[in-house]
């Protein structure tokens, strides 16, 4: 019989305002196993994870640890009741070596000053005992992304925790470090170590744990075993309805090539070369799948494109102009949009209005001599919202309050109807949720049916495969595989592409 | 230009960069803790001017001392309280208290010694000057480095004790976190207000010392915006050390430089108020030079 570590009885949670996060949410976490935490964007997996953690107040209800009620006033509590959270953005300080960063807090002294010896030998000590592999002496703005998420993971461990909630680890990793992290957690269970893992990722989900409780709308729908259950099942139960990732695509003919890149070349400021000799053509009609392992040219190509960038020689032809010689906003006017990266840096601007950010591409059509027209802008707005499906209370709500599906909708809103014809997209749905990916992948396939031309770069292959027309593989700078014949195409060979073990013949390469 | 091979020019550089290292320092714990100490210019001034009464109605250089500190510190200490407490904007809440520092300075020392622009009528005490021994007897060197004011040895210490606390106590690293990243730091538990109050405390300590200095050092007496600007030079020359202490006593010997320039060229036929920008513009162009600098470093730092 599993014995029960943590039990959350009725807990709920009111932000001051009166939004409703958490409903009596009940669940419970039997010691050494890993319990996923799954829901959709705005479920309230955060705001419960932080009540556990003591972040956030709790409203009502009780948390028991170990069949005893306790109450967390600060993180400082539950650090001390052998709870630990690794966050999703990390909490680490980037000047500071990583044995700094362990100690952090609770450092120890020699005399009057710190003892940096100790923490090293402490460090390398906790990483060797639970084969989670740092080093010591580097500091932390030159570490990988996913050894700063095991140094996180030590942190917690080294301050003596024994549940460990991870929050979207997964999210800032590349799928070899997503393996290894895996691979750990499994190991920590082994050790014990009770795991709280929250997720929206239910191939991740099926693979690694035990059991999941499911939230929605702030509620919790209940804990299942994870082997009871298939992914279908558990996405139906987080969005109340079924999804699936499978799109019928109507048989059209691409057309001619409307914008060609050629023998684009970029050097970056360290003197490695980033975009070497590019050449492909995008057709009208067509969604062009840019697959690559990040870093391998992807981001500056679309710098270039969409005139972020500069390239250093080359040409991209459109519309008988020549793009690398234009700004964004000549760019933008030419009809060319861009869906950023990275939503909160470049996709939106977090403190502004919904309505300010669903304007801001379509100021020339809003405004009369610099003037904006009020009525205009309302009918746009709504109709962003109402065929984009942006759930927000109003339009003067600032568009950071949203959770990241919305905010991802909405600047999808923007860029498709800004009335452009092609449309480059930079990992469209990342960090969004089931229900939000599959409301873009449908927006995407309808742009496709207007005859525009779509270039969609993503990490992930699922939606690549599901989206493309034909996919060109990036590494190192250059495309190294053309691939039209997307329904037999496996993410095994796109690997072999994409970590440069494969290369198409030169004649293929030039249909790119 | 001959003087720059003489002596005397020399020790003056010194002296002149003894309030404004001070002031760097007391910039740079701030700003490492994370908050911008722009009440340098009102906590010198009413450390200069609490000093010289204290000093004045007692007797007793102690005291000034003493009356020197509580009023700077107290000074910075509030405005921490107003940052911190209230989470009003430290650019507008320093600016508003150096102004209320600098016309409130004269109010008090009218109404208290009935002097206007300098305080002419009290008797204050000034900081002795001390004489290194064995550095003393050293030609050339001796000359520069020994005889100066006990305040300037003192700023050039702290400098390194500051550059030593920051780098290998808990307390330094706690400052260096706070400043850098706020939710790590809160995250494993550090309170973030205590640390920042601690450093306000430590920058107000640095600024008092800096008013005292122009009040209680060479002169004794306080003329009423006698600060001149240091307290945002300071803000400058902090800038250019990008929070190294020991890059701040180099910034801050500019400065000293910049100002020993002035004062040996007003013996020359040069207009002696053009003279008087050039610590400033000094200051301005090395800046730009600095920061160009940094700019530059910081695309190496990001590969490497």
């Amino acid at each position: 019989m599993a014995e029960e570590i943590l039990r959350v009885e009725n807990l709920t949670k009111i932000y001051p305002g009166g939004v409703l996060a958490n409903y009596q949410i009940n669940f419970s976490v039997n010691k050494g196993e890993i319990h996923a935490l799954v829901g959709e964007n705005g479920a309230g997996k955060s705001t419960l994870m932080k009540m556990l953690f003591g972040i956030e107040e709790i409203t009502d209800g009780k948390v028991f640890l170990h069949g005893e009620e306790v109450h967390f006033s600060s993180s400082k509590d539950a650090i001390a009741h052998g709870i630990g959270m690794v966050h999703q953005h990390m909490m680490l300080v980037p000047s500071l070596t990583v044995a700094e960063n362990l100690v952090l807090g609770i450092e120890k002294k020699k005399g009057l000053f710190l003892d940096k010896k100790k923490a090293i030998e402490e460090t390398e000590a906790i990483s060797k005992k639970y084969n989670l592999y740092v080093e010591a002496n580097r500091r932390v703005r030159d570490i990988s992304i996913g050894m700063k998420q095991k140094l996180e993971i030590l942190k917690t461990m080294y301050r003596g925790a024994k549940i460990i909630i991870l929050d979207e680890p997964t999210a800032v990793l590349a799928p070899q470090e997503t393996e290894e992290l895996f691979e750990q957690l499994l190991n920590l269970k082994k050790e014990g170590y009770t795991i709280l893992f929250i997720s929206h990722k239910l191939g991740e989900v099926k693979y690694l744990c035990d059991r999941l409780t499911v939230l929605k709308d702030g509620r919790s729908i209940g804990t299942y075993e994870v082997k009871d259950v298939t992914a279908e099942e558990i996405s139906h139960l987080m969005v109340g309805r079924d999804v699936k990732l499978e799109y019928e695509k109507t048989g059209q003919e691409a057309g001619e090539p409307v914008l060609t890149v050629e023998h684009l070349n970029y050097t970056d400021k360290f003197g490695t070369k980033k975009v070497d000799d590019l050449c492909f053509s995008l057709r009208r009609g067509e969604v062009l799948g840019i697959a690559g392992i990040e870093g391998n040219g992807q981001r500056e190509t679309v710098e270039i494109l969409t005139g972020n960038g500069q390239a250093e020689s080359g040409a991209i032809r459109y519309g008988g102009q020549d793009l690398t010689k234009l700004n964004v906003a000549q760019n933008r006017r030419l009809g060319i949009s861009h869906v950023p990266e990275d939503r909160n840096a470049n996709g939106c601007a977090p403190e502004m209005s919904v309505r300010d950010n669903l304007i801001a591409a379509s100021l020339d059509r809003l405004s009369d001599k610099g003037i904006l027209k009020p009525s205009a802008i309302e009918d746009y707005c709504q109709s962003c919202v109402r065929d984009f499906n942006v759930k927000t209370v109003s339009l003067e709500t600032s568009i950071k309050s949203l959770s990241g599906g919305n905010v991802q909708k909405a600047i999808v809103a923007r860029e498709f109807t800004a009335g452009a014809d092609v449309i480059i997209l930079d990992q469209p749905t990342r960090g969004v949720d089931v229900g939000a990916m599959e409301f873009i992948h449908r927006k995407i396939l309808q742009m496709r049916d207007e005859k525009k031309s779509l270039i969609l770069v993503s990490a992930d292959l699922t939606e690549l495969r599901a989206l493309s027309d034909r996919i060109i593989v990036f590494h190192q700078g250059k495309v190294v595989g053309v691939l039209d014949d997307i329904s037999h195409v496996t993410d095994e060979e796109l690997g072999l592409y994409m970590l440069g073990l494969k290369q198409d013949p030169e004649e293929r390469l030039r249909e790119a | 230009m001959s003087f720059l091979t003489n002596l005397d020019f020399w020790f003056t550089v010194l002296r002149c960069t003894t309030p404004v290292l001070f002031a760097t320092m007391a910039a740079l714990i701030a700003s490492r803790s994370g908050l911008l100490n722009l009440g340098l210019e009102g906590g010198m001034t009413i450390a200069a001017l609490c000093g010289v009464l204290g000093s004045g109605f007692t007797g007793s250089l102690f005291i000034g001392l003493l009356a020197g500190l509580a009023g700077g510190v107290g000074f910075t200490m509030l405005l921490a309280y107003f940052i911190q407490h209230f989470k009003t904007n430290p650019v507008i809440s320093g600016v508003a208290m150096n102004l209320a520092a600098s016309g409130g300075s004269v109010f008090c020392l009218y109404s208290i010694t009935g002097d206007k622009n300098a305080s002419n009528s009290l008797a204050s005490l000034a900081f002795p000057a001390v004489d290194l021994p064995v550095i003393r007897s050293i030609p050339g060197l001796g000359d520069v480095l020994s005889g100066h004011n006990c305040l300037t040895y003192l700023a050039f210490l702290l400098t390194v004790i500051l550059f030593v606390v920051l780098r290998s106590t808990s307390f330094g690293v706690h400052v260096r976190s706070v400043g850098e990243s706020e939710e790590a730091a809160r995250s494993v538990g550090i309170s973030v207000e205590k640390v920042r109050y601690q450093a306000m405390l430590i920058s107000g300590i640095l600024a008092s010392f800096g008013g005292m200095y122009l009040s209680m050092g060479y002169v004794n007496r306080f003329t009423s915006g006698m600060v001149a600007g240091r307290g945002y030079v300071a803000l400058a020359t902090n800038a250019m050390a990008a929070g190294n202490a020991l890059l701040g006593m180099v910034s801050s010997i500019l400065y000293g430089f910049g100002s020993a320039l002035s004062i040996y060229l007003q013996n020359n036929n040069v207009d002696p108020y053009l003279i008087t920008i050039i610590p400033y513009a000094f200051i301005i162009v090395f800046y730009a030079a600095f920061i160009f600098y940094y700019k530059c470093r910081k695309r190496l730092d990001e590969i490497v």
